[in-house]
């Protein structure tokens, strides 16, 4: 697999300190608290983080699926360098949105409508964007199941999706994802609901999609080895911003952020046989009160005085990025064991 | 019948399956129809030591919960033995199972649902006391429970709140505290660490392990997630289709798998490094996990194996050892 980088100067999308919140009875939850982000032309980047760390809102942002209770409280999203917000941009966004940039979702199972063929659904997409005749899309779609590796496509487009399996599911979101030939697909957890093997198969297909078709991928998840296999450059999200940045075999092998290094040490590896695994004790911050300051500062050992300012993202070598005071400083020692018993 | 004072010889194993098979029942076929049935479990086979985790590892539909809810004599068993501590506890039944299912507890894997959220936290760590009796009122428990939450890792004033106040890792600690409540030497973890985020599932692995070390706790640990089971595991299974198709002391399987499916299994697995994942050799076979209602004969594996001969589509390969503790159910390997 060829995946050297073969972006040009020009990003596709740029995000740019992006903003979200949601008005809940908790109090106004800030779910983007200023992220950056930019992606080139036929780069995958991988968004990693845990629960709550705003990797979906991100993605959900860019596609206008950001509905009441939340809001965009301030920043940008351009597509080639237009934005896609306020009213000339709706008007934008609703011509590329499913067209130029495409998502497919981590539940194959909910995504599908049930009671629709499958046929009728990837139809669908292309004689709405495409302006296609019915027979037209027909045979595209045919040709789209194939292409994502659905054997005899032509009996299986008019079958109902519980006929399929979950891999398969995940197959026919990918052809509808791609029907318009987009240039951006936007992949939230794709594989989370898979089993292993079927993963495996669903990220071949994307690293042959992305090499046939020049797709850029943003692969969202939170599994730091379906990132290694696939993506050029990584983003970690922590608490609603982004703490680091870089070239993925950078990030993964010299991690700055004392974050980005315990989420490392804490994953266990088939490769390796470890004692024990690093433990980041607590939890992340709530995003209603997020804490003055660094949002990692109360569950990092590093912590001190400094953490009370909040770190920016800046440069730790010419293409990385870490938002933290001290950064590439090793944070982790060997862990303790916990309180002994006694019966 | 359980006999409780019997004690097994030095290196009797904590429990030992011999050739277990659990059949369900699905809807009859058509309104006349008999019930009809498919084997969900066949001739599954393995032992287990006090102080040792079993990893049983598996897609879904493979059985392995399966497994599990038939070695705690939860659901019914078709064939096969299940010994506990030296005595079959295959038929056990009424008084001496109440008692025997104090000693081995289980561990769910969704800490959301598995709490009742109108509990608080020291009913539901008391609960498995009362209903075996061994108290009668909450209270008398309180210093006991005290010391179960301290044990694992929860705040000293976690007693009177309930489920909600409390994160999923912290949720977690509660269901072990709960499965630890009674004093078990075996306990069967569901996937117990599926549902937690990265960090906070290192916490629930160590937990876990400094538990076993004090307590010497046997561990059946039941996961599709084949990075923490070698983590955990001192050895470790695979399931395919409901029948075992290989079984061997955690590194020998890791790093010298046998058969076909647990080769193609570890190549699947993504290691979290760019590097050694875009060197590693991907082994991908097409088609998925057969129905188990109309399994294929022979082998269940071959319709995907490329390996697969006339004699595997025929008849099911036994497990068979292949050298000391490595045990394989193949034709051609």
């Amino acid at each position: 697999m060829n995946i050297s980088a073969m972006s040009n100067n020009e990003p596709l999308l740029e995000i740019d300190r992006l903003k979200v919140e949601f008005d809940t009875r908790r109090g106004l939850v800030q779910g983007l608290r200023g992220v950056t982000l930019s992606i080139g032309r036929g780069e995958t980047l991988g968004v990693v983080g845990e629960s709550g760390s705003g990797k979906s809102v991100t993605a959900q942002a860019v596609m206008g699926l950001i509905d009441m209770p939340g809001r965009i409280a301030s920043g940008d999203i351009r597509w080639k360098g237009r934005s896609l917000l306020g009213a000339d941009g709706e008007r934008y966004a609703r011509d590329i949105r499913g067209k130029e940039v495409a998502m497919v979702f981590q539940d194959p199972m909910t995504s599908l409508n049930p009671v629709l063929r499958v046929g009728t659904q990837i139809g669908e997409v292309l004689e709405r964007h495409l302006g296609m005749t019915r027979k037209q899309a027909r045979t595209r779609s045919e040709e789209l199941l194939a292409a994502v590796g659905i054997s005899a496509p032509g009996r299986r487009l008019d079958q109902h999706p519980h006929e399929f399996s979950g891999g398969m599911r995940q197959r026919v979101m990918i052809a509808m994802a791609i029907a318009c030939e987009p240039q951006l697909l936007i992949a939230d957890e794709p594989t989370t609901a898979l089993d292993v093997t079927i993963q495996a198969q669903i990220l071949e297909l994307l690293a042959e999609l992305q090499q046939s078709l020049g797709l850029s991928i943003v692969l969202i998840t939170h599994d730091l080895g379906v990132v290694a296999g696939l993506c050029h450059r990584v983003a970690v999200m922590y608490a609603g911003q982004i703490i680091e940045t870089g070239q993925a075999e950078d990030v993964f092998e010299r991690p700055a952020h004392p974050y980005t290094q315990g989420l490392l040490r804490s994953t266990p590896r088939l490769d390796e046989v470890s004692d024990r695994l690093i433990s980041i004790d607590g939890t992340p911050p709530n995003l209603v009160t997020p804490p003055d300051g660094c949002s990692f500062q109360q569950r990092c050992p590093l912590s001190g005085e400094a953490c009370k300012k909040a770190p920016q993202l800046a440069h730790i070598r010419p293409d990385a990025e870490a938002a933290c005071w001290q950064p590439s400083t090793p944070a982790w020692a060997t862990p303790l064991m916990t309180p002994s018993i006694s019966h | 019948m359980l006999n409780p004072v019997s004690a097994p010889a030095p290196h009797a194993p904590l429990l030992s399956v011999q050739g277990l098979g659990v059949t369900y029942e699905t809807g009859a076929q058509g309104f006349w129809g008999r019930p009809k049935s498919f084997d969900a479990l066949q001739d599954i086979s393995f032992d287990l030591h006090a102080g040792e985790t079993l990893g049983l590892v598996g897609e879904s539909g493979s059985g392995k919960t399966t497994t599990g809810r038939a070695v705690l004599r939860r659901i019914k068993t078709s064939a096969g033995k299940i010994v506990f501590k030296g005595n079959d506890i295959t038929r056990t039944d009424g008084e001496a199972l109440r008692k025997l299912r104090r000693n081995m507890q289980l561990v769910f894997q969704d800490p959301y649902s598995s709490l009742n959220p109108r509990m608080r936290v020291i009913d539901i760590v008391a609960e498995p006391l009362l209903v075996h009796g061994l108290i009668r009122h909450v209270d008398e428990a309180r210093d006991r429970i005290t010391e179960l939450l301290r044990v694992v890792g929860l705040p000293a004033d976690a007693h009177d709140r309930f489920p909600h106040a409390f994160s999923g890792g912290q949720r977690q600690r509660i269901g072990i505290a709960r499965a630890l409540a009674l004093q078990p030497e075996f306990i069967v973890a569901d996937e117990p660490v599926s549902a937690l985020d990265v960090s906070v599932r290192a916490q629930v692995v160590n937990l876990m392990q400094d538990l076993q070390k004090e307590l010497g706790l046997g561990y059946l640990f039941i996961a599709h997630d084949l990075s923490v089971v070698r983590h955990i595991s001192h050895r470790v299974a695979i399931l395919y289709a409901g029948r075992m198709v290989e079984i061997a002391d955690r590194d020998d399987l890791y790093d010298h798998p046998i058969h076909p499916y647990t080769e193609a299994l570890l190549s699947a697995v993504p290691v979290p490094d760019p590097r050694t994942q875009r060197q590693r050799k991907r082994i991908v076979y097409g088609g998925e996990v057969p129905d188990l209602v109309n399994p294929p004969p022979g082998c269940r594996f071959s319709t995907r194996c490329p390996l697969a001969t006339e004699q595997c589509r025929k008849d099911a390969p036994k497990l068979t050892e292949r050298s000391p503790r490595h045990l394989v159910a193949c034709w051609n390997r």
